[in-house]
């Protein structure tokens, strides 16, 4: 298990790394950069050259990302001139919104998706999973604003029980105040995530449901309903830690569209308001810290994995 | 199982080959046994029909029914379905709905087409490499598709999206530079199992070359996996064009697609003009999920041993 803890350690530092490599290449070696941004497009070449020179932007790209490492280490994503305020505070104030967004769909993901899951594989190849079946692969199919304006239209519109908007408010407990206005916003993150999660659910208890220890568990007289809930809900849930962990950036990505649709002060929707105004120090801060947030997701999952399931670490450490 | 499927691949049940085919045999049977199965799933046809009756709609409907879609016409906006001869209405700045649907739908199917494309391409080289060499290139490798993935794309695409000014060739290559993430890992994973097979080993212990497990192999084996992840990195690709342009990010006008057709017609969709909202909405849904049914039909064609389930 330690060994396990290190190795996977280690490759998740190595991947933080290299995010940062990669978000640094993309932002600094592409024409007209943050030079040309942030002054504007009336700047002239000696002012684009006195910003550069200013920011260190004329050195070696190696120098410049070493610079940029000791200033991330310290906790400095760098200044955001459009805003006025410093990257880090920006993202402090969001952060948690986004978090409470994201927690709430995937709680609400998880409960809904588990029972579905199980009711396909029970009823395999019967109408309840070819129902649920086309359900999500409709919902799949559908982009995300469109359905959340679908949803605004029904619940908001033709019967008006809730806001369209989404609450507004600086603080996570400002947010929270107003529970009726997170509803729409959390639903339509959870219907899309609800789909992917019921689809793996179902393989993965299609797949215990056909393991000789069911087979076993059936034979010595336990009912049905027994074997699916205490034996093999228990081994099929297993892989749903691991979608957990997976399914975050995509998770993320529809956090992005749907704080777009329904204005609430996330990261996603500041990510988005910078890249119309082509902020770049928010940008590749917002997608430095929600890449970071990702690889320490997928970590967690995958040691809870390793915690619950003892095959997998025994497995993981001998190779 | 796989070594299974490949004895179920190797002797085809529809007659004996003829010497001089037998070469070929495996690889013709394995099609044969594919397209079968394929056209026996119900679904499958269904969404290959329907691409292809999208698809025609969009490609072969401006020869039939001309409009113009370049000058707009402000004593023509917002015209409700028949009105002065727009069966489907007009929008904001005069365009004829139906005649933007078409252009629209031309856009996006290319888009998601090529990107779809791109992304397999690239990334299937990139996971054989990694799967063939081993060792420490191929942890290399992997590591920058972990680190690429852990940043949400539709974040690496506005990022992109926010630093090149978006057009159709553009969308392309930013959509598929980003997106063979998945393809390289399902590669990757495919070349280092595969490689390892006893019969390949057999294979190899009785003299057959590198070059050999490669064509006879590997790539008839992973070409399936290949192919039915390449449709569903299509409809990937078609929905992020959509997120772009809701985003804010699309193609500008007087080009369209039906992203953008649908973002706009989110500002629409208080003021009842229904006709610019759930046409790109439903034509966006029936081509991805057409994409959809067809990956399934072909992975149930191409990978035998999920047939039984």
């Amino acid at each position: 298990m330690v060994r396990y803890l290190i190795t996977r350690l280690g490759q998740a530092l190595v991947v933080v790394l290299l995010v940062t490599v990669i978000a640094f290449l993309i932002l600094h070696l592409l024409p007209g950069g943050a030079a040309r941004a942030t002054l504007g497009k009336e700047a002239t070449l000696e002012q684009l050259a006195a910003f550069n020179h200013e920011m260190g932007y004329d050195r070696p790209w190696i120098q410049q990302y070493g610079m940029f490492m000791q200033r991330l280490l310290q906790g400095d994503l760098g200044y955001s001139y459009q805003l006025n305020q410093s990257v880090s505070e920006a993202i402090m104030q969001r952060l948690p919104k986004t978090m409470v967004l994201s927690l709430l769909s995937t709680l609400l993901a998880i409960v809904v998706a588990i029972p579905l899951g199980v009711i396909q594989a029970v009823r395999r190849n019967r109408w309840p999973d070819y129902v649920i079946t086309s359900l999500s692969l409709l919902a799949y199919a559908t982009p995300i604003f469109f359905l959340g304006l679908m949803l605004i239209i029904l619940f908001s519109q033709v019967w008006p029980v809730l806001p369209p908007e989404a609450p507004q408010g600086f603080t996570v407990a400002e947010v929270l105040s107003d529970p009726a206005g997170l509803v729409l916003p959390t639903v339509t993150l959870a219907i899309v995530t609800i789909a992917v999660y019921s689809r793996y659910v179902r393989s993965s208890m299609v797949d215990n449901l056909n393991e000789n220890y069911v087979r076993t568990a059936r034979s010595k007289g336990l009912s049905e309903r027994r074997v699916v809930l205490r034996h093999t809900l228990r081994n099929g849930l297993f892989p749903v830690i691991t979608l957990l962990g997976m399914y975050l950036p995509a998770l993320f990505s529809g956090a992005l569209v749907v704080e777009s649709l329904f204005n609430y002060p996330g990261m996603g929707q500041l990510f988005w308001q910078a890249a119309l105004k082509r902020d770049f120090p928010i940008l590749l801060g917002v997608t430095l810290i929600i890449s970071i947030a990702t690889v320490v997701g997928a970590l967690l999952a995958d040691l809870l994995y390793a915690a619950v399931d003892p095959r997998v670490r025994l497995r993981r450490s001998a190779s | 199982m796989t070594t299974l499927s490949t004895a179920a691949n190797a002797q085809p049940d529809t007659g004996a080959p003829t010497p001089g085919e037998a070469a070929e045999a495996p690889l013709r049977g394995m099609w044969r046994q594919g397209l079968i199965v394929f056209c026996e799933n119900r679904l499958a046809l269904v969404g290959l029909g329907l691409f292809v009756l999208l698809a025609g709609f969009c490609f072969l409907g401006p020869l039939f029914y001309h409009t113009d879609q370049v000058h707009t016409d402000l004593t023509q906006v917002h015209l409700a379905p028949g009105e002065q001869g727009h069966p489907l209405g007009t929008d904001g700045v005069g365009y004829d709905q139906l005649g933007r649907m078409m252009l629209g739908g031309q856009t996006s199917i290319v888009v998601g087409l090529a990107a779809g494309l791109l992304a397999t391409a690239l990334g299937t080289i990139w996971g054989a490499v990694a799967g063939f060499v081993g060792g420490w290139v191929d942890a290399a490798m992997m590591r920058v598709v972990d680190a690429m993935m852990s940043i949400p794309s539709l974040f690496l695409f506005m990022l992109l999206a926010a630093i090149v000014t978006p057009s159709v060739p553009m969308l392309i290559l930013i959509i598929g530079a980003f997106a063979w993430l998945g393809p390289a890992r399902l590669v990757r994973g495919e070349a280092l199992t595969l490689r390892s097979r006893e019969y390949v080993q057999a294979m190899r212990a009785m003299g057959g070359t590198g070059a050999r497990a490669v064509r006879r192999h590997i790539v008839p084996n992973a070409i399936g996996t290949v192919i039915v992840n390449a449709t569903f990195q299509v409809a990937d690709a078609i929905l992020y064009v959509a997120y772009l342009s809701f985003l804010g990010l699309g193609v500008p006008p007087p080009a369209a697609n039906w992203g953008g057709m649908l973002s706009d017609g989110l500002a629409d969709a208080y003021s009842g003009h229904w006709w610019l909202l759930y046409p790109p909405g439903i034509a966006i849904i029936l081509i991805v999920l057409a994409c959809n049914f067809i990956g399934d039909g072909l992975r149930d064609a191409f990978e035998v041993r999920l047939r039984r389930r």
